[in-house]
């Protein structure tokens, strides 16, 4: 499956038409601890770019934005009672996954070495 | 980073153990290790972490007339106070705001050792100099001795291993003088964690050697400005720049019993104003719903409309939800089973006034 991320520190996995979406190893230690996930309602239909949740950590608030256009599906509800799994394999822990993703909207992502390129220049 | 941050002696060495470096206060300071908060927070709680707190400011008061013009300075008794014990105090404007919250040790009958929050030693310094008589000596030792905090409940186990007689440690709140690692310190029993704990001040020129020394004890691991904020939190100790400032009094702060403003006519800078101007807040304790911290600034909103202020929260790691402090209004009719609506970024919670200390676990004062 191939993964992609954004400038915003999202990763999406997708499969099909269904993307799995989480927060990068970047974002997830700048964030430091993270104490509070948001789990987006599913149904939503979100556009490129828009706010998808928040995360929390010990010291900042954070939003999570949709790389891509879709529908919110199944959300990752193990998160609400142990949201610091998003620190220990964030690479590896979907928040929830958005449905109806269209495989044209995925030109303004990075691949994993783009991304890898990307995040040194910060 | 900002060139113009201070450093302690320390900011090499929390370079090299991972440290995350922010600005806090005027200091370029840890606010954590690579374990991070959570952690560092529990194993405080659990078992002892050394803190870094070069930063904040100490003083000694000395001279004839010594007690009795501090005993006017401040916002509690010091002529009363015994040698070796520690005072939580206040020095107040004449409208009885909070200058500075600090801690007065008292070292014998005409010296006092002063230690004071990093934000405010120069305001400190030049605001007690025009209260003290020339008989007494100021000084300003904030750049010369340096402060470790060890703290959590095996930190006499530390100081024992080190060579301390446990009988010997100071009670709470009191201070003695020791000798560690072969050099002349002062160890009180205070603390800001609500764990048993100790501050070690000590020559600064042997910052790097005893943080060293310190951490290779095994047990011992270190902690940032971030667990001491959610450790202190928890435990409802307020933070100068959040629950106290010039604007703020003692009593607003919950400190009102503290200062027998009824029960003696002692006389200090602004106890007049103390004395005849009701508190306009009061500082709670709130426990929020959910995980989701409330920050400074939240308005905390009663039937529609506001009625006080949050002035620091967090998750709370000790307890798994958010808590915080906030001021409400003295005029507002808040019954105490009260439902608060918070708003926070992208979300409303409830929230309820709650006793401090949010965590009453602590093992800083056990009551037998």
């Amino acid at each position: 499956m191939a993964k992609y991320y954004a400038e915003s520190h999202e990763w999406i996995e997708l499969d099909g038409d269904t993307a799995a979406l989480g927060i990068s190893q970047y974002a997830a230690d700048a964030l430091g601890d993270i104490t509070y996930v948001e789990i987006p309602a599913p149904g939503k239909t979100v556009a490129a770019g828009d706010i998808l949740c928040t995360v929390e950590s010990v010291k900042a608030v954070s939003d999570v934005y949709a790389p891509v256009a879709g529908t919110v599906g199944e959300g990752n509800s193990g998160l609400e009672a142990d949201p610091g799994a998003l620190n220990v394999d964030p690479e590896n822990t979907w928040i929830c996954k958005l449905e109806g993703v269209k495989q044209d909207s995925l030109d303004g992502l990075m691949d994993a070495d783009a991304y890898a390129k990307f995040i040194e220049t910060l | 980073m900002d060139e113009t941050l201070l450093k302690t002696p320390l900011a090499d060495e929390h370079a090299a153990i991972g440290a995350r470096m922010v600005p806090f206060a005027g200091w370029y300071m840890p606010v954590q290790y690579k374990e991070g908060i959570l952690a560092e927070h529990k194993y405080t709680r659990e078992h002892v972490s050394l803190f870094d707190i070069c930063h904040m400011g100490e003083f000694t008061a000395a001279g004839p007339g010594v007690a009795e013009a501090l005993d006017a300075a401040l916002a509690r008794s010091v002529a009363d106070q015994k040698d070796g014990v520690c005072r939580y105090n206040f020095l107040l404007n004449e409208s009885g705001g909070v200058i500075d919250d600090l801690i007065v040790y008292r070292m014998d009958a005409e010296e006092f050792f002063i230690v004071v929050n990093a934000a405010r030693i120069a305001v400190d310094f030049a605001e007690l100099r025009k209260r003290l008589p020339v008989s007494v000596r100021l000084d300003n030792l904030s750049e010369t001795a340096a402060k470790f905090d060890l703290q959590g409940p095996d930190s006499v186990a530390v100081l024992t291993s080190l060579g301390l007689d446990a009988a010997s440690l100071p009670k709470y709140y009191h201070w003695g003088r020791f000798r560690l690692f072969g050099l002349d310190m002062l160890i009180s029993r205070t603390g800001y964690t609500g764990e048993l704990g100790f501050e070690l001040y000590f020559d600064a020129s042997h910052t790097v050697e005893v943080w060293r020394k310190l951490l290779a004890c095994p047990g011992v691991k270190p902690a940032g400005l971030g667990a001491r904020d959610t450790l202190r939190l928890e435990m409802g100790y307020p933070l100068y720049g959040d629950e106290m400032d010039e604007s703020t009094t003692p009593v607003e702060a919950g400190f009102g019993a503290l200062l027998k403003l009824d029960k003696s006519d002692r006389t200090f800078v602004g106890s007049a104003a103390l004395r005849s101007n009701p508190p306009k807040k009061h500082l709670r304790g709130i426990v929020l719903e959910g995980r989701r911290a409330a920050h400074t600034g939240t308005p905390l909103l009663y039937n529609g409309a506001q009625v006080g202020t949050i002035t620091s929260g967090t998750f709370a790691p000790s307890l798994g939800c958010a808590v915080a402090m906030a001021y409400l209004d003295a005029s507002a009719d808040i019954p105490e089973d009260a439902v608060f609506d918070v708003e926070l970024h992208r979300a409303a919670v409830k929230a309820k006034l709650a006793p401090l200390p949010f965590w009453t676990h602590g093992t800083a004062n056990p009551k037998v």
